[in-house]
Order: structure tokens, then C-alpha cells, then sequence
């Protein structure tokens, strides 16, 4: 039962379409599930991001602080009309990403962090996360800003994005670009793929998360980039 | 000419490093001064390895800094710069300087830090290698001059991009052996090419080179301690011999070369170091070759004299250069894996060989006891080569 003064604090809802798991394979065989998080998992997933809230490395500090915040938000029912996806390898979580709906035709991207690094995960998660937005709830555009270097070469330079800068992105005004549906499918045959659908085994394998192991996914942070000369 | 022998060798983890340059060098140089065991001996002089630290880490004169840190005081210091071969130029340094008589005691130490900048920054850096009228103002990176050299070998010997992608999956998966590579991960055919989310994975990097084709933007430095073979017996480790020791040089520009598909400068510096060392290629037991690239792996192979022009393809489709195959090439996850820091590769293909011939090469050990080894170091695009070659010693 929800009291009047929450129910003053909440909210109201937009219907959304749930995302549909997919798999995919990636460059070193293994097979990563993209699948949508419950609210139940977020409690999970905030124990994994936290300690790489001090991690002063490509950004990793920011990005975790402001998605713990949000899957906070979204848990508690303080932020309107957010999902998550997760990327799950073996039952490990290798990847998070979320947004939400600004309202029926505009999405807003918030955070991708990746917890396996060198494989291409966060380019997975976030071409997912697009996906979503413009096949599954049926957006006509999203907005979003990168707050890392890596971020703005794999969003805004592949695919590439449009500027919209007039716009006031939620994720402290910075300056905000944008995929159309246009955009979007004249990059869907080169950056999003995937299998569809999962076979029942593999996604059953994708619950509960499990944790990543910190010390491998610190070394892996610390070591692996993915720049080419 | 006194025979040289490497006395001590130490090496940091390559990747990124969480510590100055200096910082980095020191630890390098200090692993391999502690490997030696160097009792009260001074060292008489320090040869540094470096491409990019006046541009990326605005710091000069970085031997004498680095004799500084080590307390290493009076002894002789030399920067050497010579693109992604300053590594090996700077071996080739200390080892004339031993074999002359003019040092007892050298210490080589190779360093670089790229993680600096960032990744368009040190891309541009590399960049500084071309000739800077003929290719450079018209944009040309290393990486697009091996995507063109690249598509003529492939035109010319019938090499696939599953070829490329075998070198690919070969070092990635001695890099995971090797605790101290940057990339240790391994890599699959079906996840670089042959499966549904291929192109995603391994996208285009200067065609026909993908992602995966490209040797990663390191931090990494590799030290060795050098000394008078017939003194090598007063150190701790048993020594390893500088016994061959070629250099060439080709044209700056590759345009020019007569065919851009011979390295004529590997070929030539190969053939001097055979020659000196009075060995064979057959007479080599393990080789570490300098892969920025895929598809170098493979002509260097055929330049040094491994496998016949056009033909080094096949012998990586036997599982020839594979740890275990009859010449196992970049046991250590080569450039691909263990990582390129620029200016220290020389060095630190001399460190992984040493490892390899003193058996201490740990889970990436090449079988049978390997005696003789065998590296090139490969700066600009083939216009400066190093070959060395390394025996056990008795």
C-alpha cells in the first residue's frame, strides 16, 4: 500500500516495451547474454559498481557514482521511466547500461559501464541500449553525452551522432548529441547485432548475476585499452 | 672484439602504468640490476631507449635522469631515439660499447609511456615516423601503410584475413601465459571473422586490417645488464650471449622502394646477424618478431629466412611458430599481446629471449631447451632493422 505522501513522490509511468534477450558472440568465443535487469537485481548491481566509484580511471569514478545513483533512483522510485540491460557472461555480469524515456518520442541515454574490458562489451551494451530505445519503445530519437573520451569516439564519432546541443541533457547540461531513427538504421548493419532469441538454458544461466571478481576486473581496467596505433 | 654476454634482464608489466616513466625505467633497471647480482660493481654506463618522452611525457635527457634515480652516478648516459628500433639500437650501443672495452658493466634500458596522451595523440606521435612531405602531410599513419602493404602481400601470396586473424589468435593466446603482457585475453576465429558478430568485434582499422590486426598503445620498459662474457660468470644467472648483430636501413618514403612488398632492410639486417653469429635460420630455436602489425609477423618470418617469400603463411597454418611447433614465433604474445610500448620493444624482445634461453620463461616456455634465439626490431616502416641474435651460454 502506498501512502499518499509517496504516492505524491513518485513518478507516473509511461508504458514500456520489455527488450527482448539476444546473444552474442564475441571476439573470444564466449557468449554474452543482453538481457533486461529487474529492479530485484538492482541491489546486486550497486555492490559490484561501488568500489569502482574511486577508480580514477577513463572516467570509470564519474560513471559508476551517477549510474549507482540512478539504479537508486529507479529502485526507489525516483526517476521516471528507466530500464537496464545487463551483459552476462556465464552468469558474470560483464556490463551494465541504462536510460530512460523523456516521454514518448524521446529517449535519454544515461551510463554504460563496462566490467570485462577489451572485447568490445560496451560497444555491445550500447548499441543495445539504442535498440532499445528506437526498435523496442519505438522512439523517434535519443539523447545522450559521453563523459569519456572512449565514450565520444564509440558513440558520437561511429556512428556518428548528430550534435543537439540547444538541448539540456539530464546528465548535468552537458552538451547533448543525438541518434535519430535515421541515423540509427543506416548504422544498425555495421554496430548492432546479435541472435535472437536465446535458447531457455541460456538466459536461465544469465540469473542470478553473478559478481565479477574485483581484482581480475581492476587489472583488466587498468591494463586493457582499446586504442590501436 | 670481446664476446658480450646479458648478465641480468627485468622488465615491468606492460599496459598501463600507474607510475612515471622515470619510475617505470627504474623499476625495469632495478629488476635486472637485482637478476645479475652486481655486488659492489659500478656500472659504467646506461644506454636509454625512448621514442616519445620529450612529446608525450615532456621529459629530456632521460638516461641522465635515470642514472639519477639509481644512484647510479658517475656513469656515462646516452638517449637513443630511433623510432619503434630505438630498443635494439640501444642494445646494439651498449653491446659495442662492451665488446670494444670501453665499459665493463652496461645497463640498457628501454621505456615508454604513450598512455599519457591520448589514443589520437599517440597515434599522431607514431605518425612522426613517416617522411613528413611524401606522407605524413597526406595523412598517412603506420597503420594505413601496413593496411596498403598488407593487401599486396595478400594480392601477390594468397594470404585471407583468416591468415592474419592465426597470428592474431596465436599471440593472444601466449599472451594470456604471459602474467606481464597488456592483452590477456584470448581470441577466437569465429570471434574475429567467421561468426555473426564478427564485424562488430573486429571492425576496420585500415582495410584489410581489423581491430584485432593491430598491436595495442602500451606502457612497458625492459632493462638488461651487459657484461664482458668472460666476466659472466661472477653474476648469478647464467649468461646469454649476444652472438649476431645486423642493421640496415631502407628508403623513408616506402613509395620509393622498387618493390614495397620486400623488406629488403629485415632481409639485410637478418642476413648480417646470421653472419656474425655463424648460425642459420634453421639453427634458430625461438624468435620474437616485431608484429605492430599481422601481418608483419609473417613477412618478417619469410625476410629473416624461416620460410621461403610468400610461404609464411603456411607454416603458421601448420602450427609451425606456435609454442611447441618446430619455431615458435612471439612466444611471449609478441607487439600483439605482451604489447608495444614503442621505444622499449627492442629491449624487451631481448628480455623475453633471454627468459627463453635461460629456461625461465615460465608458463609461455618453449620446449627442449632452446639455445639459440632470434629477434627483429623493425622501426618506421622497414627503413631501419635490427636483427640480434642470442645463444646460451656454457
Amino acid at each position: 500500500m502506498i501512502d499518499e505522501l509517496e504516492a505524491m513522490l513518485r513518478p507516473p509511468a509511461l508504458p514500456m516495451a520489455p527488450y527482448p534477450a539476444k546473444s552474442v558472440l564475441l571476439a573470444s568465443g564466449e557468449v554474452m547474454v543482453v538481457r533486461q535487469a529487474s529492479v530485484d537485481e538492482v541491489e546486486a548491481m550497486l555492490k559490484f559498481i561501488q568500489p569502482l566509484s574511486w577508480l580514477d580511471r577513463d572516467y570509470y569514478n564519474i560513471v559508476s557514482a551517477r549510474l549507482f545513483a540512478e539504479l537508486l533512483g529507479w529502485k526507489t522510485n525516483r526517476v521516471r521511466d528507466e530500464y537496464c540491460l545487463v551483459g552476462v557472461i556465464d552468469g558474470v555480469l560483464a556490463g551494465i547500461v541504462n536510460g530512460r524515456m523523456f516521454d514518448q518520442q524521446h529517449g535519454i541515454s544515461y551510463h554504460t559501464l563496462t566490467l570485462k574490458r577489451g572485447l568490445r562489451v560496451g560497444a555491445h551494451l550500447f548499441a543495445s541500449k539504442m535498440e532499445h530505445h528506437i526498435e523496442y519503445l519505438g522512439q523517434d530519437e535519443v539523447w545522450i553525452v559521453a563523459e569519456s573520451p572512449i565514450g565520444h569516439r564509440r558513440w558520437m564519432i561511429e556512428y556518428p551522432l548528430d550534435k543537439k546541443f540547444e538541448i539540456q541533457h539530464e546528465l548535468g547540461g552537458a552538451p547533448s548529441w543525438v541518434l535519430t531513427r535515421d541515423t540509427y538504421f543506416k548504422a544498425k548493419s555495421r554496430l548492432v547485432t546479435g541472435t535472437r532469441p536465446v535458447s531457455a538454458e541460456l538466459l536461465a544461466g544469465s540469473y542470478p548475476l553473478k559478481e565479477p571478481d574485483l581484482s581480475t576486473m581492476l587489472v583488466q581496467i587498468e591494463h586493457t585499452l582499446e586504442a590501436r596505433l | 672484439m670481446r664476446d658480450v654476454a646479458i648478465v641480468g634482464v627485468g622488465s615491468t608489466q606492460f599496459g598501463r602504468a600507474q607510475w612515471s616513466l622515470l619510475k617505470m625505467m627504474a623499476e625495469a633497471s632495478h629488476d635486472a640490476i637485482t637478476d645479475a647480482g652486481i655486488g659492489d660493481r659500478k656500472i659504467d654506463a646506461v644506454y636509454v631507449a625512448n621514442m616519445g618522452a620529450v612529446r608525450n611525457n615532456r621529459q629530456a635527457g632521460i638516461a641522465s635522469a635515470l642514472v639519477d634515480r639509481l644512484n647510479l652516478y658517475p656513469a656515462g648516459a646516452d638517449t637513443i631515439e630511433n623510432g619503434p628500433a630505438s630498443g635494439a639500437s640501444a642494445v646494439k650501443n651498449g653491446f659495442l660499447a662492451v665488446a670494444s672495452g670501453l665499459y665493463d658493466l652496461v645497463l640498457v634500458c628501454g621505456g615508454e609511456r604513450m598512455q599519457e596522451v591520448n589514443n589520437f595523440e599517440s597515434t599522431e606521435f607514431v605518425s612522426y615516423l613517416t617522411h613528413r612531405y611524401a606522407e605524413y602531410i597526406y595523412g598517412v599513419t603506420l597503420p594505413s601503410l601496413a593496411g596498403m602493404f598488407a593487401r599486396l602481400y595478400m594480392a601477390r601470396y594468397g594470404l585471407t584475413p583468416e591468415h592474419l586473424a592465426m597470428v592474431a589468435i596465436k599471440n593472444h593466446a601466449n599472451g594470456v601465459l604471459n602474467r606481464k603482457a597488456h592483452l590477456r585475453v584470448p581470441v577466437t576465429m569465429e570471434g574475429l571473422l567467421t561468426g555473426p558478430e564478427a564485424a562488430m568485434n573486429n571492425p576496420w582499422i585500415a582495410e584489410p586490417l581489423r581491430f584485432f590486426d593491430c598491436c595495442p598503445v602500451s606502457d612497458g620498459s625492459s632493462a638488461v645488464l651487459l657484461a664482458p662474457a668472460a666476466l659472466a660468470k661472477e653474476f648469478k644467472k647464467p649468461p646469454v650471449l649476444i652472438a649476431g648483430l645486423g642493421q640496415a636501413t631502407d628508403t623513408h618514403a616506402v613509395h620509393e622502394r622498387p618493390d614495397p612488398t620486400e623488406l629488403t632492410a629485415v632481409r639485410l639486417a637478418s642476413q648480417k646477424a646470421f653472419a656474425m653469429a655463424a648460425l642459420k635460420p634453421a639453427d634458430i630455436h625461438v624468435a620474437e618478431l616485431h608484429d605492430a602489425f599481422t601481418i608483419l609477423e609473417i613477412a618478417e618470418s619469410e625476410e629473416a629466412g624461416f620460410f621461403p617469400k610468400g610461404e609464411g603463411h603456411k607454416a603458421l597454418e601448420r602450427g609451425l611458430t606456435k609454442i611447441g611447433g618446430k619455431l615458435p614465433i612471439n612466444p611471449s604474445g609478441g607487439l600483439k599481446a605482451r604489447g608495444h610500448p614503442v621505444g622499449n620493444t627492442g629491449v624487451s624482445q631481448i628480455v623475453e629471449l633471454a627468459l627463453q634461453l635461460r629456461g625461465e620463461a615460465g608458463a609461455y616456455q618453449v620446449p627442449n631447451r632452446p639455445k639459440n634465439g632470434f629477434a627483429v626490431n623493425f622501426g618506421g616502416f622497414g627503413n631501419n632493422v635490427i636483427a640480434t641474435v642470442l645463444k646460451r651460454g656454457v
